[in-house]
């Protein structure tokens, strides 16, 4: 398993990394955790020329309060994201998701700005963020932007990062007191999802008065289920409700088939786990 | 874990960590990758995408002047065009083997195979450069379906054969004088208003053996010896076959397989790439080494299983089983392995399992098609059998309404008929199913477990329970040499073993056996240890080294304990008799007056004696020792056993099934075991666990499937789905004893017993909490998709097409698709 040549570097700022992609052209390749990334290289599915480590980069790191929002750095690991007091409070369901990622050694080098950046349909941190109205913060040569999560992904591991741009931070809103639960299913206990779900819920005297729903794996990019949303708006958080409010889990999918699931059965999955992870997270 | 057997001396029986762990797990291990002597070349071979195609050019040029490369490298270039790898197990007279070359010249036959060797400075440069070799192909049809393929008409994978069936191997009891004739059981039992026939067909998926370690070998031409050093569980056999293949005398040859990190039967074999670092560095005269990658592996090594059964049962309605007609389709792959086609024929003897069967007969037809070659994997032939006449006992009981362990204690050879001669003419020495039985149904709880099966049922919750069995005996031991021979198999089954008594009175032992993470060293340690009465740290144990175990038939096939342990058993009665010889000369006595225990010789009725160490001391000095023996304690001893062993074991499992999602959760696992004398049942623990961990993979987990171009969808550990211990559950097993009487220790093996028996026990589970919602079968892997759809079929919902070949398009690794090396990642 050995990947073809390359350079690599290791620069100290975002202003520096982003002039080594300039440099570089269009065969340079941001490395993050590198969990991603490097089997693809060994595989010799890319060769790119060189590697511009985002690893020496302090200001990357790290998870902080941001006015109502709760910002993550890009290049902080699972590890991290999962320990983090704030997130547990205030993001409870990006916790939960990435606590299903993999093992640990893979949670302890894997970054959650690598996972989105890399957007494969069947990573876990892309319907979170989507669902949560994730921000994203992309610096290039011309300055930063910020997208929001719904114009992030563009299509099966492309997003609207340019090739000389980098994902900074995300940042959430929070969701203090809301419910939530990462609904996972796989076909090993530690392997990527067939099909996943996404759900935060508020819950008020019983009735459920906001919802939020993404969806892994059911398209080549991570869903917001809408109609699960608006769906469960308004209804009691009972198993009947949330059973019939799931049955539109599937709108808008476009469910992949592959030799874990054709795109019939992920479909009922995307409604079975929908409400499983609804009256969870609604407790 | 504990042995009911009391242990009757210091070290058999005690619970040792493994001796060889504190070697292995802090990196003072040695690979073979690891070895790099001065000056070595590094190989990587060019392989076929392509599953049958004609090669119609090879441009070299490229590759030839990239940095670093020495040379590439055909066939035709190497003049091995003629060199064909050994099958030593032609099961049939007429068997068609056709030639396997170490690189194919004009036909590619599988996916995977290779066509050019780069030869280069670093493992680097030959891979970058492997990337230039221009291969043109004209494709030919692939050869998938097996049984397809044995249909007259079949697109060829030799065309020179003439036919893709590569040999028919039958057993009929009827004819072998062992039983009554299937054919007439059959007849009977349908014309019998009174009896029942009961027909299903059941398929092996493929399995890939994933042992740790990716295979490697290293030649290094330097010295009178050429040595071999390769990642290998047959040493001895590969330095034989070595000169068979090549020509190499011999005594020029030395093989060592170094700490080699597992196994499973997939490290049986002589490999092409071993052969072609042996043409390479006996032609560069410079050190070659060769280190697959994992996607090699999975592509490339023998893969196992694949079979299709077809089986016939006959029973009176009391649940008397009157008949049992077995025929397989065997798919081989693109050639015959080394034991290839005898893997299948492992199975024949033991369908009849643990039950008197008075008529039976097996048909085995051996395929080729243009996949990876098939061959041995845990358990060879074994689990196959186990699985199909458990699946088809359960099938039986559901016809006739019986309970499943019920109707098996009706059929089965009771306790006190041993030993008893089966219908292919084995002789069980020992065993007691009752006892193992009686133990693992009470572990498990059955009757509880079936009441709340009923509860699930009644309520229609959506777990649905199933609970599975598997009463199964395996043939272990391999292998009475008498026994090999008549079914041409191309060896003995003997074993060696040596011991050294040095001045020091510290012991060397030497065997012949291979060990490759099986803990054989502490294993062995404790019997010289108790046979010597000396202390157990005394002990080394060596191996895996023609040149210090000269002789051996390595490890696989669970003998290396009761073959190669009982060699070593003798080797020591040896070393004791001489020890005895000088003992009663330094004490003055008659030889008849000596006693030997807990190391020490003492004259029958006195306190004067001496420890072995000191017999050992005066060995060495020589100055004193008697008239007409020679000075040394030093003893071999060669084995060839009389018996196959046969443990056997009640293996119970409870499964629940999300009925809604599919998925199968194990929720207990429950195994009594009879492996007859437990050495160390930390380490029998070890073997079980890990045994249980592949059968149950097997029920749930795994399979290499082909597209319809014929390229393997499972290049990744991604897309090969092992299991790890997170989908499994704490396993609780057990130990019974009825010793073996056919060797001196009673041991039987118990390395694949776990592989053994927990498939079947799994996938009665499943079936067993479906069958009331109108499911009769799931195929293997009994994946959630899978199950799903056997619920959804049964309920008469059309589905889609379960897709089992279809790369995956998330999961970030997508497969290696060689059509399409760029993959759908950007
Ligand atoms: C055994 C195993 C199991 C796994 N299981 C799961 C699982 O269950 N669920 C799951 O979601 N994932 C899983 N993963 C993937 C893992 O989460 C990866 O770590 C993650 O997807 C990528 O993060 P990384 O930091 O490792 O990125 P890298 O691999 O370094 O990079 C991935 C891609 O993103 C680009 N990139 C990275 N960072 C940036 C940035 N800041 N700006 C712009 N581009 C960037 C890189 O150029 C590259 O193309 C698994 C991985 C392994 C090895």
């Amino acid at each position: 398993m050995i990947p073809s040549k390359f350079d690599y570097v290791k620069p100290a700022s975002v202003a520096d990394a982003v002039a080594a992609l300039e440099q570089g052209g269009e065969d340079a390749k941001i490395l993050a955790g590198g969990h991603s990334l490097i089997p693809v290289l060994r595989l010799r599915l890319a060769a790119p020329t060189l590697l511009v480590d985002l690893g020496g980069i302090a200001e990357l790191r790290g998870i902080r309060e941001d006015g109502d929002r709760v910002t993550i750095g890009a290049m902080t690991t699972y590890y991290d994201v999962l320990r983090d007091d704030l997130v547990k409070e205030h993001v409870t369901l990006l916790a939960q998701a990435t606590e299903t990622v993999a093992d640990g050694q893979v949670r302890h080098r894997g970054t959650l700005g690598g996972s989105l950046a890399h957007a494969d349909p069947a990573g876990d941190l892309g319907a979170v963020a989507l669902a949560l109205d994730a921000e994203l913060t992309i610096a290039g040569p011309g300055g930063t932007r910020t997208v929001p999560a719904s114009e992030f992904f563009e299509g099966l591991f492309t997003t609207v990062i340019g090739e000389t741009e980098i994902l900074t931070q995300i940042s959430f809103p929070r969701y203090t007191g809301w419910g939530s639960h990462y609904e996972k299913f796989n076909r090993t206990a530690q392997a990527w999802s067939m099909c996943a779900v996404a759900a935060a819920i508020r819950v008020d005297g019983g009735t459920i008065a906001e919802a939020r729903v993404g969806l892994t794996n059911m398209g080549a990019t991570p869903i917001r289920a809408r109609g699960v949303e608006q769906a469960l708006v308004g209804q009691p958080a009972t198993a009947d409700a949330v059973r019939a409010a799931a049955e539109h889990a599937t709108e808008g999918t476009a469910a992949p088939s592959d030799a874990d699931a054709a795109s019939d059965y992920r479909e009922h999955l995307a409604k079975v786990l929908t409400g499983r992870a609804v009256m969870a997270a609604a407790g | 874990m504990t042995a009911t057997a009391e242990p009757t001396t210091n070290e058999i029986g005690k619970a040792r960590t493994r001796k060889e762990d504190a070697r292995l797990i802090t990196g003072r291990s040695r690979y073979t990758d690891a070895i790099t002597p001065q000056g070595t070349l590094h190989i990587f071979v060019v392989r076929s995408p392509l599953a049958h195609a004609k090669i119609t050019g090879i441009d070299k040029s490229a590759a030839e002047s990239a940095p670093g490369v020495i040379g590439v490298y055909t066939a035709a270039d190497l003049g091995v065009e003629a060199v064909g790898l050994p099958n030593a197990w032609p099961i049939t007279p007429d068997q068609k083997s056709p030639q396997r070359p170490v690189l194919a010249s004009s036909t590619v036959h599988f996916a995977g195979e290779g066509v050019a060797v780069v030869v280069a400075r670093s493992a680097a440069h030959a891979r970058d450069a492997a990337d230039l070799v221009e291969v043109d192909y004209n494709p030919l049809e692939p050869v998938l379906d097996m049984e397809a393929a044995a249909a007259d008409g079949a697109t060829l994978v030799h065309p020179d054969l003439g036919t893709n069936q590569s040999a028919t191997w039958v057993f009929d009891s009827a004819g072998a004088g062992t039983g009554g004739s299937v054919d007439d059981a059959i007849s009977a039992a349908e014309s019998d208003a009174d009896s029942i026939v009961v027909r299903r067909r059941f398929r092996q998926q493929r399995l890939i053996p994933a042992f740790m370690e990716p295979r490697a070998c290293v030649v290094d031409p330097t010295g009178e010896q050429m040595t071999i050093y390769s990642a290998t569980q047959i040493p001895h056999i590969l330095r034989t076959m070595t000169t068979v293949v090549l020509g190499v005398p011999e005594s020029k040859l030395r093989v060592v397989a170094p700490d080699v990190g597992g196994g499973f039967g997939g490290k049986v074999g002589v490999l092409p790439e071993e052969m072609l670092c042996v043409v390479l560095a006996q032609k560069l005269r410079r050190p070659v080494k060769w280190t697959e990658t994992r996607s090699e592996s999975l592509l490339a090594a023998h893969h196992g299983r694949d079979q299709i059964q077809d089986i016939t049962i006959t029973a009176k309605k009391d649940g008397t089983v009157t008949g049992l007609d077995v025929k397989l389709l065997a798919d081989m792959g693109a050639y015959l392995g080394l034991v290839g086609p005898g893997v299948p024929i492992l199975g024949a003897f033991m369908f009849n399992a643990i039950y008197k069967i008075p008529a039976y007969k097996f048909t085995c037809t051996n395929v080729f098609t243009t996949k990876t070659l098939t061959d041995a994997y845990r358990g060879a032939g074994r689990p196959e059998a186990t699985f199909a006449i458990e699946r088809i006992m359960d099938e039986l009981a559901v016809e006739l309404g019986r309970d499943p362990m019920e109707l098996r204690e009706q059929n089965w050879i009771k306790h006190e008929e041993f030993p008893f001669t089966t219908v292919c003419g084995l002789t069980y020495d020992t065993g007691n199913y009752e006892q193992a039985t009686q133990q693992a149904m009470e572990l498990f709880d059955y009757a509880g477990l079936r009441r709340e099966q009923e509860q699930r049922r009644a309520s229609g919750d959506p777990v649905q329970l199933g609970i599975g069995i598997s009463t199964f005996t395996e043939m272990c031991g391999l292998a009475p040499s008498r026994v090999l021979g008549s079914l041409s198999y191309g060896a003995g089954g003997w074993e060696a073993a040596g011991i050294r008594m040095l001045a020091t009175g510290k012991v060397e032992v030497i065997t012949g056996t291979s060990p490759h993470g099986q803990g054989l060293e502490t294993a062995f340690s404790q019997i010289v240890a108790d046979q010597l009465g000396v202390p157990f740290e005394d002990v080394e144990i060596l191996h895996g080294d023609t040149q210090v175990a000269p002789k051996g038939l390595d490890t696989y096939g669970s003998r290396s304990l009761a073959v190669g342990g009982i060699a070593l058993v003798k080797a020591a009665e040896k070393v004791v008799a001489k020890a005895k010889k000088i003992a009663a000369h330094l004490l003055e006595a008659s030889e008849d007056d000596i006693e030997f225990s807990n190391g020490t010789f003492s004259v029958r009725g006195t306190d004067k004696g001496k420890a072995i160490q000191e017999i050992a001391f005066a060995a060495f000095m020589a100055h004193d020792y008697p008239e007409g023996m020679e000075p040394s304690l030093d003893s071999d001893a060669v084995y060839d056993p009389e018996n196959f062993s046969f443990p056997h074991g009640t293996h119970l499992a409870a499964v629940e099934i999300d009925t809604e999602t599919g998925r199968v959760e194990l929720r207990k696992y429950v195994c009594v075991d009879d492996i007859g004398t437990v050495i160390n049942p930390l380490i029998v623990e070890g073997q079980v666990h890990g045994g249980l961990a592949q059968g149950i993979a097997q029920a749930l987990f795994e399979e290499a499937n082909y597209d319809d171009q014929g390229t393997l969808v499972n290049g990744t550990f991604v897309d090969y789905t092992l299991p790890s211990a997170a989908d499994l559950p704490s396993f609780d097993t057990r130990a019974v004893s009825t010793p073996s009487t056919s060797n001196p220790l009673g041991v039987k093996g118990v390395g694949e017993a776990g592989t053994i028996a927990s498939t079947p026990a799994i996938v009665n589970g499943v079936i067993d909490a479906l069958r009331h919602l109108g499911v009769a079968e799931v195929e293997m892997p009994c994946t959630s998709q899978r199950v799903w759809r056997a619920i959804q079929d049964a309920k008469g919902r059309s589905t889609q097409e379960t897709p089992i070949d279809t790369h995956s398009p998330g999961a970030g690794l997508g497969s290696i698709d060689p059509n399409n090396p760029q993959g759908e990642v950007q």
